[in-house]
């Protein structure tokens, strides 16, 4: 037996594992992470698994930065026998995701101590789910991005039910999965179909066959591609609840714990929108005649339907849920932009370059904002009525100072972040001339603001009616809440007014753009 | 009929073959054998346990434990069966895939084990 293994030409598929290393980090990470928390149990209740966590996201960018040099010399690199790209665009969401891991564990320190649950599973499954989500944001081949989405979403719906004494997690995470288990079959029957019309699952294989030199190929079946184009864009538009498949959003976000929710709008969200772009850029480049109305409607429904809803909710997890599909409309127009096939050179950049940069700066203040949610809620999570804010800047002023910065960058207040990550949008839908959509973006985003003054009135005018006398009353001053979780706050604060005002970082955004324009 | 038809030919008379074989069998024995039923002999049979109360009784939550992990490695064997006919192709590189596999459930298992999972409470 050994003697006929060892005759055996071995012809393994090129791995290339510097180039992958910062997925291969975050899933050995979380591999580690459950093994040493198992054998040795007195870890499992200290700083530990935070620590672990946040140093592997730290040490996953670092591999980022390194990987980010090495592409920009060679340009994109295909790996794992050419099941996942590696280019500039790549690893700046790879970047993003790894930002979303390390403030969301800071946030889960403190939130499990003052829950009193003990365990390395809440990190582990994080970890898990954005080694998932780098994965769905390299994949070349639909199997490989199946795969991704489906270890970015299995980790998330056991995550939303894990708070064991609230029964409205248990709801969250029931309804996540049941929903979330009917898009993944859409998103398989549109592999299916396009593997019928195109022969190939590979992204390459199916923009190639439907070309030849005068255009569309008619070997092609158009109509079931154009069937497999609305079922995988379904699956997609579920992951970043776009309108009409934003239902579950509002619940969801209500019942989970509140840190998982910020990891749920940061980086389950920045995965979805990459592997949705990596699709339809690469796979279906040349039909995006057809596919890119379908973006259109998507964002201008949940443009209209985010901003309109919110004000009607009391609920702040939901009013935020309600800004999150809001937000999913914005960073729509930043792919339609994107994908203008006139401006290649033009409004195409420009659209890329606002996508990008609305990824990094939403999913700084939407951690951010769940954090301070985080921090407020109370022991078992439960207070997130409006009420519950009323009068904070009284009892905690620095906290109520640092959800307003946050608040006021995701109304899209000048001077922060969510400013400039809005007026790129706009500007890049103004350039690609589709002035209906940007008008839209206009008025939703004032709208939108009415939802976020509505918070912040509520926690620097009203008076707080007999709060002290109540025995689950918020501790005053800011040594009361966790360090760790207070940490994450004031990071993404810092960062978010920092993007807003400073003009650093263009180049990269320059240089991931073009790596994004380049794949169609 | 075309070749792809005919081909399932086979499954139908395979499944007619066995009903054959199992109908002729117990009706064979509906013929010999004495028919003295009892209380005890007409219960239907269930895994050695007796079927009292509706169907909504509950079961111990410790089987759902075990069935999770039963689940787990029955998976773990789906994946290996393909792989065993493929192994003399893949030589060392499908081996050593196939380790790392196996040891990566196997932490599962010792995660599982020092979570006290494995004790009959």
């Amino acid at each position: 037996m050994i003697e006929q293994l060892l005759q055996v030409q071995t012809d393994s598929p090129e791995v290339a594992w510097s180039l992958i290393a910062p997925l291969v980090t975050l899933a050995l990470g979380g591999i580690l992470l459950i093994t040493i928390s198992s054998l040795i149990p007195s870890l499992k209740d200290n700083w530990f698994p935070a620590a672990f966590t946040a140093g592997t996201a730290a040490a996953a960018m670092v591999f980022v930065v390194d990987i980010w040099d090495r592409v920009s010399s060679t340009g994109p690199e295909f790996v794992v026998a050419n099941s996942m790209s590696v280019d500039q665009y790549t690893v700046f969401v790879t970047g993003v995701i790894c930002i979303s891991v390390f403030l969301v564990s800071l946030l889960f320190h403190g939130y499990l101590q003052r829950e009193g649950f003990s365990g390395p599973e809440w990190y582990v499954l994080i970890l898990m789910s954005a080694s998932g989500g780098v994965l769905l944001a390299s994949a070349e081949d639909l199997i490989v991005t199946f795969i991704g989405l489906e270890i970015l979403s299995i980790a998330v719906y056991v995550l939303a039910s894990l708070h064991l004494r609230r029964g409205e997690s248990q709801e969250a995470g029931f309804k996540y999965f049941l929903l979330g288990a009917l898009s993944s079959a859409l998103f398989l029957y549109g592999i299916a179909l396009t593997y019928g019309a195109t022969g190939s699952t590979r992204l390459t294989g199916i923009s190639q066959s439907g070309l030849n030199e005068r255009g569309l190929s008619p070997a092609v079946d158009s109509s079931m591609i154009l069937v497999a184009m609305a079922l995988l864009m379904v699956g997609f538009a579920f992951k970043v609840s776009a309108v009409p498949f934003h239902l579950w959003t509002p619940d969801v976000y209500e019942g989970s714990p509140s840190p998982v929710v910020a990891f749920m709008a940061s980086a389950v969200k920045v995965a979805g929108f990459a592997g949705m772009l990596r699709v339809f850029f690469v796979g279906f480049g040349p039909y995006v005649e057809d596919w890119r109305p379908l973006l259109q409607g998507l964002a201008i429904a949940s443009l209209v339907v985010g901003s309109l809803l919110a004000i009607a909710q009391s609920n702040v997890k939901r009013m935020l849920a309600y800004s999150s599909i809001t937000h999913a409309g914005f960073i729509l127009i930043g792919i339609y932009a994107a994908a203008d096939p006139e401006s290649r050179s033009n409004g195409g950049v420009l659209g890329a370059e606002a996508f990008l940069f609305y990824l990094l700066a939403y999913t700084i203040m939407v951690a951010g904002t769940f954090g301070v949610i985080t921090l407020i809620g109370r022991r078992d999570d439960g207070r997130h009525s409006l009420d519950d804010y009323r009068g904070l800047f009284k009892s905690n002023p620095v906290l109520a100072v640092l959800m307003s910065a946050l608040l006021f960058a995701q109304a899209g207040i000048p001077f922060t972040s969510g400013f400039l990550a809005k007026f790129r949008v706009i500007a890049a839908a103004a350039q690609s001339e589709a002035y209906v959509l940007a008008g839209v973006a206009m008025l939703a985003s004032v709208v939108a603001a009415v939802l976020y003054l509505r918070i912040v009135v509520s926690m620097f005018l009203v008076d707080s009616p007999a709060e002290a006398d109540e025995p689950d009353a918020l501790p005053s001053g800011l040594s009361a809440f966790p360090l760790a979780g207070v940490t994450a706050v004031a990071i993404a604060v810092v960062a978010t007014i920092a993007l807003g005002v400073l003009p650093f970082g263009q180049e990269i955004l320059t240089d991931a753009a073009e790596a994004m324009s380049a794949m169609r | 009929m075309s070749a792809f038809l005919r081909d399932y030919l086979i499954v139908i008379l395979f499944a007619l073959l066995a009903c054959g074989v199992v109908g002729g069998f117990i009706g064979l024995g509906a013929i010999f054998r004495p028919n003295r039923p009892t209380a005890g002999k007409v219960q239907n049979y269930e895994s050695g346990v007796d079927p009292v109360g509706d169907g909504w009784s509950q079961s111990q939550i410790r089987y759902y434990i075990f069935a999770l992990l039963f689940v787990m490695f029955d998976v773990e064997a789906v994946f290996i069966f393909p792989w065993a006919t493929q192994l003399e192709t893949f030589g060392y590189f499908g081996l050593v895939e196939m380790v790392i596999f196996i040891f990566i459930l196997a932490l599962g298992l010792v995660y599982a084990w020092r979570k006290g999972v494995l004790r009959w409470v």
